[in-house]
């Protein structure tokens, strides 16, 4: 194993690259670091290239151009190698419905290069983790969807894979398997596992990605923490209700040297972008109460991934039609 | 090489386990071969002529070897679901021996084949089929009814992979074997056909494999129809294997 310089710590290091089928550029020039033990969202509607730059990192497609490399690993050059690293699931829950819960596991244990008994070990201990001891020996299509997607996602986790590939793990989810889903990912991360996933839900890269890359018809569009992009859509609005609304026009004069944009009545509220967050609160307050002026409400309001993502792209995140598969297939 | 052949079992376990679990496939194995020999025996028989054997004698090899051919069937069904669902990904992007998938259905395929030869075998020797031959030649007819069911299977898996559903992987495997199945000498002695199709029947792999199981179980004449249908069955897999296993790594790679 060894490690290219400058991605030492990098578990995952993918620069230019470049995936196209015919004349479509799936993926356009995409470049994305994941540190070790951190958790990279990658988010971005139907057919952004998501799942194609999954496949090339997971070594299922080839790289047309750029170089991609997991774990200090090439895709292309040490694919094999790398396979024994990761743990791949799918958009779909990919597993074989004829086989029970435990034969589905232990198949892929043994598929990993373990022994029989071993890999039927792993399975039990897994089948208990995901809590679905209970359903062990039914074939897997008596399961409901949440539990398949449990069962994929153990699948993944069959060789304890430093590096986790998740992509789209609760789309077509009804909301209590997601919030389930969620708590089990999360547990994996706080265990150290290193986990790339794709979605086009914004509370999901929100709540579970430690950095967030915005990707749109193939490219990368802005990436960081979720704070520092709401931070780059203007950062944050304080919201003033006053006492006596009549004073609105007043207030306004004299909080305009907080913004670089002039503020603005909306509603019952005067409303303004600061240009910093820290001390917004009181700076306001102490210059309405030098100016004599009652507040009834006051409050600041960071803006949504949502409107994170319309700025970013001038276009709104699509998460209708969760069924449609992206990227050429 | 010993991880392809520990992964191609793992592979065939799979597709063997699930078999109990699907009834209408293992009904497809089990009373559908048995149905055709019962109705073309009874139903046909009477009317096609056979000169030199009964009906039956004649039948059998002819509908074993149709049988046969349409055992890689759940091979070409099966790869196709497992590529709509997502299976293939899965196994691609684990550190396994990338034909395993292949080899591991289609030698599953020569497991549920010998199954249906057995019971189709069975249920011809209670309707009158007798043997007119030795135990090394009727050894050899099953080897060379495996052999050419593997071949087969391949056939299937590359059109498993090719379409873009599994029903259209049952419905194109139908279309393009059944024909070939039936101008044939399976059923009928390819003297009673048309000119055109005589000349058809005559080269078609079908006639040669079916006369030289005839040759091996029932003391039909040989000419060059036993080792000829070794060659026919070498060459299909020949030329299928290496077309199934280019269109496994492009079509996984969609």
């Amino acid at each position: 194993m060894t490690a290219s310089p400058g991605s030492a710590q990098s578990a995952i290091s993918v620069e230019g690259l470049v995936k196209t089928f015919g004349d479509v550029r799936a993926v356009d020039g995409v470049d994305l670091k994941v540190e070790t033990g951190t958790v990279l969202g990658l988010l971005g509607p139907n057919g952004a290239g998501k799942t194609t730059a999954v496949k090339v990192m997971t070594t299922l497609l080839k790289p047309d151009e750029g170089s991609v490399r997991v774990n200090g690993l090439d895709v292309v050059d040490d694919a094999a190698e790398l396979r024994s690293h990761i743990g791949l699931a799918g958009q779909y829950a990919a597993v074989d419905e004829n086989l029970t819960g435990t034969e589905n596991l232990t198949m892929v244990g043994r598929l990993y290069g373990m022994k029989r008994s071993e890999a039927k070990a792993r399975a039990l201990e897994l089948l208990e983790r995901f809590g679905l001891s209970d359903a062990a020996d039914r074939p897997a299509r008596t399961y409901s969807g949440g539990m398949r997607r449990r069962l994929d996602l153990a699948d993944a986790l069959v060789a304890k894979p430093s590096i986790l590939f998740l992509d789209e793990p609760t789309t077509g989810l009804d909301p209590r398997s997601r919030l389930a889903l969620w708590g089990m990912i999360e547990g994996l991360v706080a265990d150290g596992t290193t986990v790339l996933l794709t979605t086009q839900y914004l509370d999901e890269a929100d709540r579970l990605a430690d950095r967030i890359a915005v990707i749109d018809q193939g490219k990368v569009v802005a990436d960081g923490t979720s704070d520092e992009l709401k931070d780059r859509v203007g950062g944050e609005r304080l919201e003033v209700k006053l006492n006596d609304d009549s004073l609105n026009q007043k207030a306004i004069e004299i909080l305009a040297p907080m913004s670089d944009e002039a503020p603005y009545v909306e509603g019952e509220s005067v409303k303004l972008t600061v240009r910093k967050r820290q001390g917004a609160i009181v700076e306001a307050v102490q210059k309405l109460n030098e100016a004599g002026i009652g507040i009834d409400d006051i409050g600041l309001r960071r803006p949504t991934l949502d409107e994170v993502f319309l700025s970013l792209t001038g276009h709104a995140l699509e998460t209708d039609d969760p069924d449609e598969q992206e990227d050429g297939q | 090489m010993k991880r392809l052949v520990t992964d191609t079992l793992i592979i065939a376990e799979r597709n063997l386990i699930r078999l109990p679990r699907a009834p209408d496939l293992l009904l497809a194995f089990t009373v559908q071969p048995i149905m055709f020999l019962l109705l073309f025996v009874y139903v046909f028989g009477g009317a096609i002529v056979t000169p030199g054997y009964s009906y039956v004698d004649f039948l059998l090899p002819g509908i074993i070897v149709q049988n046969i051919a349409f055992g890689g069937f759940v091979t070409a069904v099966g790869l196709n679901e497992d590529l709509s669902k997502g299976l293939i990904d899965r196994f691609r992007s684990l550190p396994m021996a990338r034909p395993a998938v292949l080899a591991g259905r289609t030698l599953a395929d020569v497991a549920t084949n010998a199954l249906s030869v057995f019971i189709l075998l069975v249920t011809g020797l209670i309707i009158g089929f007798r043997f007119d031959a030795g135990v090394g030649e009727i050894v050899l007819g099953l080897i060379l009814l495996l052999l050419f069911g593997y071949a087969f299977s391949w056939v299937f898996a590359w059109l498993g992979l090719l379409v873009s559903s599994p029903e259209s992987a049952n419905s194109v495997g139908f279309i393009a074997v059944f024909p070939l199945t039936f101008i044939s000498s399976a059923f009928v002695p390819v003297e009673s056909m048309p000119s055109a199709l005589q000349w058809f029947a005559e080269v078609n792999p079908f006639t040669v494999v079916v006369d030289a199981m005839r040759a091996l179980w029932v003391g039909a004449p040989a000419g060059n129809s036993i080792w000829g249908a070794f060659v026919w069955s070498f060459v299909i897999l020949a030329i299928f294997a290496p077309l199934a296993v280019a269109r496994y790594r492009s079509a996984a790679g969609r």
